[in-house]
């Protein structure tokens, strides 16, 4: 594509608008759907957002051409987290937005993501958080390369992009730590062990307005509703209850004998 | 003008993640240890708080007074002392950036803007408070310099800034013979007095700056010669919205504290937000910083607009705001008790460092005295 032959990087980030993470969610309603009254862009996606960033500005920056497009798809209000993502820096937007996308599982979701990026004519990168604040299924951007046929680095953080088109990443697990590359175009999640995401400036947040942001139905791509939604997932949700509240721990009463009873019980544990 | 727009969401929101994330969980240390951080205020200017409502050309942020007095606020929310500081690098920025010409500009604002270089606003001195016009730090032309002489009293940042904005005499004609020089740190003959000890404001040096013999060229000359008070005065119009928001920040936050501390607070059986005579308390308090608030906005908008009642609005607003912020921190500690006269709970910080807002940026008997000349005059 573009990059190697020397022309503009043209990035794309997933971003997505959930729950505020900071406050209690809840479930609510016949479809077990998560109350979404309180959202924000996902602090997970803001670290995909600043290594789109730092690949662009590692060659120049928008000002040499380079685009960091970011792309939601939700409801109405789910625009907030587009215009999040260009007041931090994002060239331009796209909101995938039909209300025939209600419900969409992982599966219905890459399903509308890919024919989005292929409507939009493909992008070098295409870059997601590890997983969503909300529905954590992480499995998104693996379906995604899977329905595009591209290469993925999933869970990658410090990301470099060689002059030869070829990506770097690594990736830690508890013991390892391992690099990956890939070739572009490719699609890509990262941790949040990479560098901490920027805040928009004042600049971001008034540019933000002048950037533009493309609206996209569900006919502007030629999906069709029932591979979409509830009726075009392939998962369903059959039941969701709240977790019981956790019952008080085991309370020693020290009348001589509590280190000894404190040993017992987490020898019982087998913590000791 | 009661609702704030997209965009200003937007900004208080990243000021206050920022300030909530980098200021807040610090301030208390700060404070204790006199520590003034400069990184930081690096990271603020970053962000574009360097030069809030100076002009994009060589790197202000262009917004409006309306939207400084939001931001100061937020800051404030998590230490007064910084905020406070930030503001008066702000009015030095605004003053190079308005009464500057383009040379001045392209020098100085760039590095103010990112906040990796500081401003010091040199007005007061130890015997001109309150009657300024009648400083006696002088100026005097020779050849393509003037050499100054003479010391200022009370300067915010002094000794960590790389600029100092010295309201000096060139003429003895008293509020018409004051020019406005850009002094820069390292000049010869710039030094200044050991920190002072105070009762607040402890994360920011405050310091006299003093000036023997020290040269500069003409060409760092704001204006014209004589224009110097004007420049200053139309600083401190900034200057005491800025000022009036700190206080709303700082009081609001004490407001917050107070209300969680008697939701949670059990004495007489039952939580003391129970208590009528308390939760009156808490009704005046947050009476007192709406009204503040609601005035301050109001003056923002009239210096944006260039209302020919800015003035006054702004005497107003920094008086009201000064006092409503003070009073309401005052009220907090009596609310929290013994713990509120502890350093722990940060009331007594709060306290503290507002009470000089009512002192600072025209004393608020110079705020009524601008006022009552205007009805006088009228």
């Amino acid at each position: 594509m573009s990059v190697a032959s020397g022309g503009p990087l043209k990035v794309l980030v997933l971003v997505k608008h959930v729950p505020d993470a900071q406050f209690d969610r809840h479930l609510a309603g016949a479809d077990h759907s998560i109350d979404r009254s309180e959202s924000i862009l996902s602090e997970l996606d803001e670290y995909a957002i600043e290594s789109a960033l730092q690949l662009i500005e590692a060659r120049g920056g928008a000002k040499a051409g380079h685009t960091v497009t970011a792309l939601t798809m939700g409801p109405e209000r789910a625009a907030a987290a587009v215009k999040k993502a260009l007041q931090m820096g994002a060239t331009d937007g796209v909101h995938v937005c039909d209300p025939a996308l209600a419900g969409s599982d992982a599966a219905a979701t890459s399903l509308a993501l890919a024919t989005a990026i292929n409507h939009l004519g493909g992008f070098d990168v295409v870059l997601a958080g590890m997983a969503s604040t909300d529905g954590e299924t992480s499995i998104v951007p693996a379906q995604l390369a899977e329905r595009l046929g591209l290469p993925q680095l999933t869970m990658a953080s410090a990301l470099e992009l060689g002059d030869d088109g070829v990506l770097t990443g690594r990736r830690d697990s508890d013991t390892t730590s391992t690099t990956l590359q890939a070739t572009l175009p490719a699609v890509v999640s990262v941790t949040d062990q990479g560098e901490e995401p920027r805040y928009p400036n004042f600049k971001g947040i008034m540019g933000a307005k002048k950037k533009k942001t493309v609206t996209l139905a569900l006919s502007d791509l030629g999906l069709d509703a029932a591979h979409v939604g509830v009726a075009g997932s392939w998962t369903h949700v059959e039941d969701a209850q709240a977790r019981p509240p956790r019952t008080a721990g085991t309370v020693i009463t020290d009348e001589g004998d509590a280190g000894v009873q404190l040993v017992d019980f987490l020898a019982d544990k087998k913590l000791l | 003008m009661f609702e704030l727009n997209d965009e200003q969401q937007a900004m208080v929101e990243m000021v206050r993640d920022f300030a909530t994330e980098n200021i807040a969980p610090h301030a208390d240390r700060w404070d204790q240890e006199h520590h003034f951080p400069v990184d930081v205020l690096a990271q603020a200017g970053e962000l574009g708080m360097g030069a809030i409502y100076a002009d994009e050309q060589f790197g202000g942020s262009g917004l409006s007074r309306s939207d400084a007095v939001l931001i100061f606020e937020e800051l404030a929310r998590a230490c007064p002392t910084i905020a406070a500081y930030i503001s008066i690098h702000n009015m030095v920025a605004w003053m190079i950036d308005s009464f500057g010409d383009d040379a001045q500009r392209e020098r100085w604002i760039p590095g103010m803007a990112t906040m990796s270089e500081l401003g010091s606003y040199c007005l007061t001195e130890p015997g001109a408070g309150s009657d300024a016009a009648a400083l006696t730090t002088r100026a005097v032309r020779d050849g393509g310099e003037y050499v100054l002489n003479g010391t200022k009293q009370f300067i915010s940042g002094a000794g960590a800034a790389a600029y100092y904005l010295v309201m000096a005499r060139t003429a003895d004609t008293g509020s018409r013979g004051i020019s406005a020089i850009v002094v820069p740190a390292g000049t010869g003959g710039l030094s200044f007095g050991a920190l002072e000890k105070k009762m607040g404001w402890n994360a920011q040096p405050t310091r006299q700056v003093i000036f023997s013999d020290v040269r500069v060229p003409v060409g760092n000359r704001l204006g014209e010669e004589g224009d110097g008070f004007g420049i200053a005065m139309k600083g401190l119009n900034g200057g005491r919205l800025n000022i009036g928001a700190c206080s709303l920040g700082g009081g609001q936050t004490a407001l917050e504290k107070s209300a969680a501390h008697l939701k949670e607070r059990h004495a007489f059986g039952g939580a003391l937000i129970n208590q009528q005579s308390l939760l009156f308390e808490l009704a005046d308090m947050e009476t007192k910083l709406v009204t503040a608030r609601t005035l301050l906005w109001r003056a923002a908008a009239a210096l944006d607009d260039g209302a020919d009642d800015a003035l006054k609005l702004c005497a107003m607003a920094k008086r009201v705001a000064t006092d409503a912020g003070y009073e309401t921190a005052n009220a907090a500690i009596q609310l929290h008790g013994g713990y509120g006269y502890l350093s722990e709970y940060g009331l007594e910080k709060i306290a503290r460092d507002l009470r000089v807002h009512q002192i600072l940026e025209g004393s608020n008997e110079i705020m009524r005295l601008i006022i009552g000349r205007m009805i006088a005059e009228n």
